[in-house]
């Protein structure tokens, strides 16, 4: 194949990529836009075993497909069977091993080259490694983050300011001593440094703030493919890493204004955490809680319900319940909207999707401009595992983690029904006075079994 | 041959810039229920690192050179396949919506 006629199919493929972000831009072709991405990726990756090699059949060929045929075994179940609750750090995981992969291409790449390598692609390298190992180191942290294997809080540690910026000085340093002097030690002690720093990077980033980090990070592995294609000089590469760097870089700073938080503040929250206040000390006050019966003769006797969904009713896959619960409240007169928090969940667009997987009427989901004007007409409001976008704090208290994000006015309303597991503040590890206000009763357990006694206590009724 | 190596480089600089101005155009209005569905299949895209995994492992020589490109080519084909499936996922669950709006309003 010519190498034209590979640039040609290539460039198709980029376009296939254009479309596909512009798809995924709108509810209706989002499907589609998915579709024909993966068709450009497919193309991309078909067209390069006939150009590669100069049309013969390319050296280690069948380690290369094995490895694929390895990499599909793994990707697609873990990507069938994640549970919907957990997607978020599953992306993280994808976006980081990208990461790890352009970092690799580009060191091998490095080694074969060895002093032929032109000083614009020992820089690029350079490049792909740092941002590809930071990219890779960061999001496994996010992942653990994410799926609770470690504290969802900011790690702060003594010195952390200083040792954070003392890394990202020895990755600098390390950089410029492989363009200085190239070989194969300085890339190394480069590529060490930054996963370590990946790993600092995100440590001290608090959990409301992980999606926003994930974010970042698939930018940053968009701008190391791109990269990695000026290294080996593949166009489609560039067009594919840059598209995605560019729209990734957008997203973040869309998704940090939905959050209502600089992304200035959560990238450099590393560099200018302090000590956060404990939370443990409010917990002996008093809080008003009541049985299943209690909350469903509330309920029975309001005029109109707001229901805001959390995590907490995803946790309990209770989303079903839910959607039982408004049925019967509706068929009861009461009129019954959800209360939809842009970063609801784990992510922004994560509680429409659970809903939506219960086929909740598209109408009844509210989202916050729209809803926080209703609050004072309405009677009950019914938080079902959902905290931090309902906690006033957000409003009241500057320097709290949280403070500044825009959230549920849900304290206007008559009386507000809390579902929790238990006291544990969220997944922002901050108090919510909201808890012990008067109007507030709280019904302790799993959002699913409690709504079940609900529905119950209602029907008897 | 240098004059055509230069006018390569402006040309890879040229597709470098234009890709970032489409990149910016193609999201810049989009709704905040799809920003979780967006990140993971611009995070599908950047797969596409394959094709460089692919490439390099042709490259591959040494035995360290090999090792790290099947890596590469494993960890690239995770992030591509398992993205864009699992974007796929995501997104059935809104495919439902206006379908059933219609289903109950205009269709029958």
């Amino acid at each position: 194949m010519s190498r034209n006629l590979y640039d040609l199919i290539g460039l198709a493929a980029g376009i296939c990529f254009i479309l596909a972000l512009k798809g995924l831009s709108s509810p209706k072709s989002a499907r589609k836009g998915n579709l024909i991405g993966a068709l450009g990726a497919t193309i991309a990756t078909v067209i390069v075993f006939f150009y590669a090699n100069e049309g013969r059949a390319l050296n280690n060929q069948t380690l290369i497909l094995a490895a694929i045929g390895f990499g599909v075994l793994v990707g697609v179940p873990a990507a069938r069977k994640v549970q919907m609750t957990q997607m978020p750090q599953l992306v993280a995981l994808f976006n980081g091993v990208g990461g790890g992969a352009a970092a690799l291409v580009a060191i091998v790449e490095y080694l074969k080259l060895g002093s032929d390598a032109t000083t614009a692609v020992v820089i690029a390298t350079v490049f792909t490694v740092i941002v590809g190992c930071v990219s890779f180191s960061g999001s496994i942290v996010t992942f653990l983050k994410l799926q609770e294997l470690m504290t969802t809080r900011p790690v702060i540690f003594p010195f952390g300011r200083q040792i954070i910026a003392l890394t990202l000085i020895g990755v600098l340093v390390s950089g410029g001593w492989v363009i200085a002097s190239g070989g194969t030690t300085p890339l190394l002690v480069n590529g060490l440094l930054s996963l370590i720093f990946g790993v600092l990077f995100v440590l001290p980033v608090g959990g409301a703030d992980v999606p926003i980090v994930i974010s970042l990070l698939n930018a940053f592995t968009g701008l190391t493919v791109a990269a990695s294609g000026y290294v080996l000089q593949t166009t489609l590469l560039i067009i594919a890493g840059t598209l995605v760097g560019a729209s990734g870089t957008i997203l973040t700073k869309l998704m940090a204004e939905a959050m209502g938080r600089s992304l200035f503040g959560t990238l450099f929250g590393a560099f200018t955490a302090t000590a956060q206040q404990s939370s443990g000390t409010a917990d002996v006050r008093p809080v008003k809680s009541g049985s299943a019966e209690d909350v469903a003769i509330l309920l029975n006797y309001a005029q109109r319900v707001v229901i805001v969904p959390g995590f907490g009713l995803a946790v309990a896959q209770a989303q079903h319940t839910v959607r039982e619960l408004a049925d019967l409240l509706a068929a009861k007169g009461v009129e019954v909207a959800y209360g939809i928090h842009p970063v609801a969940g784990r992510m922004p667009g994560h509680m429409n999707v659970l809903l939506a997987e219960a086929n909740v009427p598209y109408e009844q989901l509210v989202e916050m401009e729209e809803i926080n004007p209703t609050f004072p007409q309405t009677d009950v409001v019914l938080v079902v595992g959902a905290n931090d976008v309902v906690n006033p704090a957000a409003k009241t208290t500057p320097g709290c983690p949280i403070y500044g994000m825009p959230i549920l006015d849900v304290s206007l309303a008559g009386n507000v029904i809390f579902l929790k597991r238990s006291m544990r503040p969220g997944f922002a590890g901050i108090e919510n006075e909201l808890l012990y206000e008067a109007k507030t009763t709280l019904l302790f357990g799993d959002a699913k079994d409690s709504l079940t006694k609900v529905v119950s206590s209602l029907k008897s009724l | 041959m240098v004059s055509e190596l230069m006018s390569n480089e402006i040309a890879l600089l040229a597709i470098f810039l234009l890709s970032v101005f489409v990149g910016f155009e193609v999201v810049s209005k989009v709704s905040t229920t799809l920003h979780t569905p967006l990140m993971s299949g611009a995070n599908a895209i950047h797969g596409v690192i394959l094709v460089g995994a692919i490439v390099v492992a042709d490259h591959a020589k040494t035995t360290l050179e090999i090792s790290l490109a099947i890596a590469a080519v494993i960890l690239a084909t995770i992030n591509m396949v398992g993205g864009f499936v699992v974007t796929d996922r995501m997104l059935q669950m809104f495919k439902g919506k206006p379908k059933q709006k219609k289903d109950a309003g205009e269709d029958k």
